[in-house]
């Protein structure tokens, strides 16, 4: 055969098994090719691209698409390709970014949940009940209008908002990972709490960590633009997809300067369906029932 | 006398209902007591629910038991912190009864030999990994098994696997689990053979959980039949066979098959299933099954007598169990 170093499939880790289905998956695998061609234009514009996100040309005012600007330019003599770019990097980081915060804080919150009494269990889980059940968006709200604007809070904002689903489902893992016999013995060999969590626990969530990170990356981005959009997440000038799409809302542009909110849309829902495919490939490559396929 | 390896006093376990909800306490044990030798082979047998896997469990501290005392070489295990707990696990060690359960499916097969000894930071590296390959080796595991999974193993071969991990950390006390009772029956004498070889071989000292008494009565240096939680009768393995004094142990002797059907044998069949344990019976526990059963037997809890060198039982009807 042509690949000389296939192993077969029963000699593979569970990883190695899961990443295996994936790639048999085709929605999830163009899923991950746009992301991909997105990811590599924004982190590489500034080597390609001729103008900078806020330099400003007096003579082209609201101009359309043209060879010279590819997206048009908006009311300042901006050129939108290159807002577009920034304001992806800035979306991107945001979102990836706040992710990484809070799938470290629902990793830990549900760690201590599962391994600690019923009394510390109960009250985190209370907790973590209230914070689910508070309304995102007055929640967001309130949140961003204390911290403020800007890259940092609108990073803190995301990550507080979005752990304790997490922090749930690691807890549930954990609990039904605490009763099994491999756990068991490795308590009966001594093991110590550092041990149980990142030797057995850890690996043992990784499916649940990598598709809730997927998914909430497409989440925390739509969570950034609404907050941009509301003028609490990251302030002009500097370019968010969402910011841009709040630029671009009076009628007139509405109406007039279809360019300005449409490519910053177009992109902010590419970016996050893309992304969702890959998390939902992801979500059934782990499952575990996709094994006996 | 030499002092014996482990020694369990008054060992009772009660599982309480969780959280608010006011269900009955659970008296999974009830003021167990034996002593397990050096270099020999304790058995526990009884049925579902007679409290087996919680003795086992309770011994290595697996389970919290609620009072009493277990000895291990002196020490009482129950009163030491986690701490020392954790340094005295390096001697004591579970086979587990289920073996697609007990090996994490994350892991190699040399990750989840060399585990334990890592645990305990036993030598460098290289001599952890010379150890799991050598115990490898001592339950007749092919080397290779070492870079791969699990699930590439059939039952059999996970038990063995198991096994070895035990083994690993080189242990005083093993606490098997009717290791065999979840595998084919041809498997199970290789894998009770197997265990059988490794305990003369390193004189290992063993506490055997089973429900099948001819496996018991193979491996077992004494016998201990327990019974909803307490001990019915504990006796040298050839005694318990040939002259059983309480009525328990008799039924249960009597539903052994026998493959030879010319012998002519009467059995004794118990009504009724083993009570709750959430709820007990006054006195002896047996009561609502004995066929011998009188009313006395209500009232008091029969002590474990000894009826002849090494030979106890609790049952306070001496005329008939002798």
């Amino acid at each position: 055969m042509s690949a000389p170093a296939a192993i077969p499939a029963s000699r593979r880790g569970p990883i190695a098994r899961a990443l295996g289905r994936f790639v048999t998956n085709r929605m999830a695998l163009l899923g991950l090719t746009v992301f991909i061609v997105i990811l590599m234009a924004i982190l590489s514009y500034p080597l390609w691209w001729a103008y900078t996100p806020n330099q400003i040309d007096l003579r082209a005012l609201n101009k359309g698409p043209s060879a010279s600007h590819w997206f048009g330019t908006d009311g300042v003599g901006r050129d939108v390709f290159a807002r577009l770019m920034q304001g992806g990097r800035i979306s991107l980081l945001v979102a990836v970014t706040s992710v990484a915060v809070s799938l470290v804080i629902g990793f830990l919150v549900g760690a201590v949940s599962s391994f600690s009494g019923r009394v510390v269990d109960g009250a985190i889980m209370r907790l973590v009940d209230l914070a689910m059940t508070l309304p995102p968006v007055i929640l967001l709200l309130v949140l961003a209008s204390i911290v403020g604007t800007g890259i940092v809070p609108t990073i803190a904002v995301i990550s507080l908002l979005s752990w304790p689903v997490l922090s749930r489902m690691v807890r549930a893992r954990l609990l039904e990972l605490r009763e099994r016999d491999f756990v068991v013995a490795a308590r009966g060999m001594g093991a110590g709490m550092g041990h149980l969590l990142f030797r057995h626990g850890l690996p043992n969530c990784i499916d649940i960590l990598v598709v809730y990170a997927t998914l909430q990356i497409a989440n925390a981005i739509l969570l950034e633009a609404g907050l941009s959009f509301l003028g609490l997440g990251i302030a002009p000038p500097e370019a968010s997809w969402g910011n841009m799409l709040n630029a671009a809302r009076s009628t007139s542009v509405l109406e007039q300067y279809v360019w300005q909110w449409m490519f910053p849309g177009g992109a902010l829902v590419t970016t996050v369906l893309a992304i969702n495919f890959v998390g939902d490939g992801l979500r059934d490559a782990f499952d575990p029932r996709s094994d006996l396929q | 006398m030499e002092e014996p390896l482990l020694s369990v006093r008054g060992l009772t376990k009660h599982f309480k209902p969780a959280g608010f909800s006011r269900g009955a306490v659970v008296r999974a044990l009830e003021d167990v007591s034996f002593d397990v030798p050096r270099g020999k082979v304790v058995g526990l047998v009884g049925e579902s629910g007679s409290g087996k896997t919680t003795i086992g469990r309770s011994v290595l501290r697996l389970v919290e038991p609620t009072s009493g005392e277990v000895r291990f070489n002196g020490i009482d295990l129950t009163k030491l912190s986690a701490a020392e707990m954790r340094r005295q696990r390096k001697s004591m060690q579970y086979i587990f009864q289920d073996p697609f359960a007990s090996l994490s499916p994350r892991m190699t097969i040399g990750q989840i030999l060399t585990e334990g000894l890592e645990i305990q930071r036993v030598g460098t590296r290289q001599e952890r990994t010379q150890r799991a390959k050598a115990a490898l080796e001592a339950v007749d595991l092919p080397a290779d098994a070492f870079e791969r999974y699990a699930h590439e193993f059939s039952g059999g071969q996970r038990q063995r696997i198991g096994i070895a991990r035990s083994l690993a950390l080189e242990p005083q006390l093993i606490v098997a689990d009717e290791p065999a009772s979840a595998l084919d029956v041809s498997i199970q004498a290789q894998i009770v053979n197997l265990l059988r070889d490794l305990q003369i071989r390193l004189g290992l000292t063993m506490l055997f959980i089973s429900h099948d008494l001819a496996v018991v009565e193979y491996i077992c240096d004494t016998v201990i039949v327990l019974y909803l939680g307490r001990i019915m009768e504990l006796a040298p393995s050839e005694q318990l066979y040939a002259d059983p004094r309480h009525p328990y142990t008799r039924a249960l002797l009597s539903a052994i098959p026998n493959p030879d059907p010319t012998k002519c044998r009467t059995r004794q069949i118990l009504k009724g299933d083993i009570p709750s344990p959430a709820n007990p019976p006054s006195g002896c526990v047996f009561r609502t099954r004995c066929p011998y059963a009188v009313e006395r037997c209500a009232g008091v809890v029969p002590p474990l007598e000894e009826v002849s060198p090494g030979h106890f039982k609790a049952c306070i009807r001496h005329e008939v169990s002798g």
